[in-house]
């Protein structure tokens, strides 16, 4: 897994609630057996017509639009458990999703993939869209360390929660099969008693 | 000794240790797997050179992505075959039992684990699929998870899992005539919208609760996801004991007895204390269906769509906005009458031999509506046995429907099984978003019944109001 220190960017708003991950990755882009190559389907549907053309109008489709922080309405990720969704949308290069909230399965999968969500309140998040529509260019940083997310053109910064191991985590690169592995005398006495 | 809810009990009775400031380390007593969402666990494995922790504890099957028709013949489109095959030599590699195509076994994960009474009160158990949520029927604690801690689990046989809040929902009275468990369950999203049990795991509880079949039940935890649930789980009773005996991997003779003894003890004690309590009168339940491309848009099947003034926050406007557009609907508008182009019978949510009988019974001696293209897909190869063995695929025929072999087909539109682009479905499926039933297909979830009785109308029906 990829280190997670800080992020400096601009930022690509999709100001829709309830994002599914049906939307993120349709279920016909779920054939591969390898992690790889998804960011291409990322929002097929929004992204591309039928034929395969660009929709205009979609956001990823700007090409004056660029930046590793995807910022959504909120319950982003709701819906299906595939982790499709999380590397499709590593895989096309955000590091980063801002959202008011989350659903569950979708964070998990985000973290286990060294995408970072990161939950801020409806007003902050309406903050990002309002000054997205004034300066595209406007950078938002976002430190894990001081779980602070500052949005740099108005100095308004908001502190986000994470926990504290799935922090460490992320910081090293480390993931949880190499944390379950290094317990595996102790799930063994776990499945004697 | 404090006093505990169901949840707790399982819960804590699992946790091999706490990590500090972190999530629990979860030991998972069941782990089912799929062909879509295994594969780069099992390379993850292969990466790290190492094998199933426990297979006797993992069980898989092919589901997602067959075809419905000529199972027997090699799966035509090469992705999906290479998909499946991959599955196939991942479980012989790892001594996993697979209970692939052509398996008497084989089915959607969801309704083979309890047919065979794999499921069991008192379990953990895992799926990478988010309606694993299912088995919590059972007064187990079951969820979905994603592929990285597929992998997790493969390796180790435990997840890392932060503890969910815990909400109980209580639906007190009884359910009126010709309302199914598929109502109960869209009418509690409905009120809580898809993300209001963000963060929770539920328990269901009530009298309305406990005079559902397990098939019944089965519905309603299934559905837990759709609110944002973690998952959702019932205290087993006698209706659960009576539903386990005899299936094949239940225990057997005294061992069952035993078992009974322990399972007994699986319930909420009187005082334990719930983060969140909801209640609803079951009286106030009637067929539901909804509207929108979120499960949490439902109404009573009688009302109209709400009115796009009712909405007060604006992002909440636009979003319903949005979801009318997709599916051609207008704000205030009725859905009784509304002309319908295909009916889709299946899914882990209503393809169990309840469900096929339920909508036998409404249409035997009847024809399907000129207009409707409907199809039954049956949630495992014992379904389709049994349904065949009752006559009902005799019935289904002469209606005009077609059965097709099992599998999750239109539920997601993986295979070939897709509705049309603009074409409009009754499904009993679980999702609604767009193009979940293939690009630019349009869905209305609702009961087996009514999938039934707009079958047989043309047009979405009240099946109370059906003679
Ligand atoms: S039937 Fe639908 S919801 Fe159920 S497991 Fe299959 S795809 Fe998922």
């Amino acid at each position: 897994m990829k280190k997670f220190n800080k992020i400096d960017s601009t930022i690509v708003p999709l100001p829709v609630e309830n994002v599914d991950t049906d939307q993120i990755i349709p279920a016909r882009f779920l054939k591969a057996t390898t992690r790889e190559g998804f960011g291409e389907n990322l929002f097929r549907d929004w992204r591309y017509l039928p034929d395969g053309s660009p929709k205009t109008g979609f956001i990823l489709n700007d090409p004056s639009v660029k930046g590793e922080i995807l910022v959504a309405g909120k319950n982003f990720g709701c819906g299906s458990s595939r982790e499709h969704a999380a590397w499709s949308i590593e895989d096309y290069g955000f590091r980063v999703v801002v959202s008011s909230f989350f659903a569950d399965i979708f964070k998990n999968n985000a973290l286990n993939n060294g995408v970072l969500p990161v939950q801020v309140s409806q007003v902050f998040l309406n903050g990002l869209f309002q000054i997205f529509e004034t300066n595209q260019t406007a950078k938002i940083s976002v430190d894990l360390e001081k779980q602070i997310i500052t949005n740099n053109d108005t100095g308004d910064s908001e502190h986000f929660e994470i926990n504290e191991y799935k922090k460490y985590c992320l910081t090293n690169g480390y993931d949880d099969i190499d944390y379950l592995l290094s317990i595996k005398e102790e799930i063994a006495t776990f499945e004697k008693n | 000794m404090a006093v505990k809810t169901l949840f707790d009990k399982i819960w804590d009775n699992h946790i091999v240790k706490t990590v500090n400031a972190g999530p629990d380390v979860l030991y998972i007593d069941k782990h089912f797997i799929h062909e879509v969402t295994s594969p780069q666990a099992f390379a993850g494995l292969e990466k790290r050179k190492i094998a199933v922790a426990r297979p006797d504890q993992t069980i898989a099957t092919a589901d997602h992505n067959v075809p419905t028709k000529d199972q027997h013949l090699p799966i035509k489109d090469a992705l999906s075959r290479k998909q499946v095959e991959t599955l196939t030599k991942n479980c012989e590699r790892h001594g996993v039992n697979l209970y692939g195509l052509n398996h008497p076994y084989q089915g959607i994960v969801h309704v083979i684990g309890p047919e065979l009474g794999i499921t069991q009160p008192g379990l953990t158990i895992v799926c990478g699929d988010s309606h694993t949520s299912t088995h919590g029927a059972f007064g187990a604690i079951a969820f979905g998870i994603g592929t990285s801690e597929v992998e997790q689990v493969l390796a180790t046989q435990c997840i890392l899992q932060p503890k969910p809040k815990k909400m109980r929902i209580t639906i007190k009275g009884d359910l009126v005539k010709g309302v199914e468990a598929k109502d109960l369950i869209l009418y509690i999203i409905s009120k809580l919208s898809t993300s209001g049990g963000n963060g929770y795991f539920v328990e269901y509880a009530g009298s309305a609760i406990e005079s559902l079949s397990m098939e019944g039940r089965m519905t309603v935890c299934n559905m837990s996801i759709e609110m944002g649930a973690r998952g959702g789980l019932i205290a087993p009773d006698q209706t659960t004991f009576d539903y386990l005996q005899g299936r094949e991997f239940a225990p057997k003779g005294k061992d069952f007895e035993k078992s009974k003894k322990e399972w007994l003890q699986l319930r909420t004690d009187e005082g334990a204390v719930f983060d969140k309590e909801i209640t609803f009168d079951a009286s106030d339940i009637t067929p539901m269906i909804t509207y929108g491309t979120n499960p949490g848009m439902g109404i009573k099947i009688a009302d109209a769509i709400p009115s796009e003034k009712s909405f007060e926050d604006d992002s909440e406007k636009s979003t319903f906005i949005k979801s009318l557009d997709y599916m051609g609907l207008q704000s205030s508008e009725k859905l009784l009458g509304k002309p319908v182009d295909y009916v889709f019978i299946g899914s882990c949510t209503n393809a169990r031999i309840e469900d096929l009988r339920t909508v036998a019974e409404i249409v035997a001696g009847k024809q399907k509506a000129t207009n409707i293209k409907a199809f039954i897909v049956p949630g495992s190869k014992q379904v389709e046995k049994q349904a065949i063995k009752e006559g009902l695929d005799k019935v289904f025929e002469a209606s005009g429907f077609e059965l097709r072999q099992p599998g999750c087909s239109a539920c997601l539109g993986m295979n070939e099984d897709k509705i049309p682009k603009g074409a409009y479905c009754v499904s009993t499926s679980n999702r609604n978003f767009e193009g979940r039933q293939g690009p630019g297909s349009r869905t209305f979830l609702a009961s087996p019944q009514t999938a039934a009785a707009t079958a047989l109308t043309g047009v979405i029906t009240d099946i109370s109001r059906l003679n």
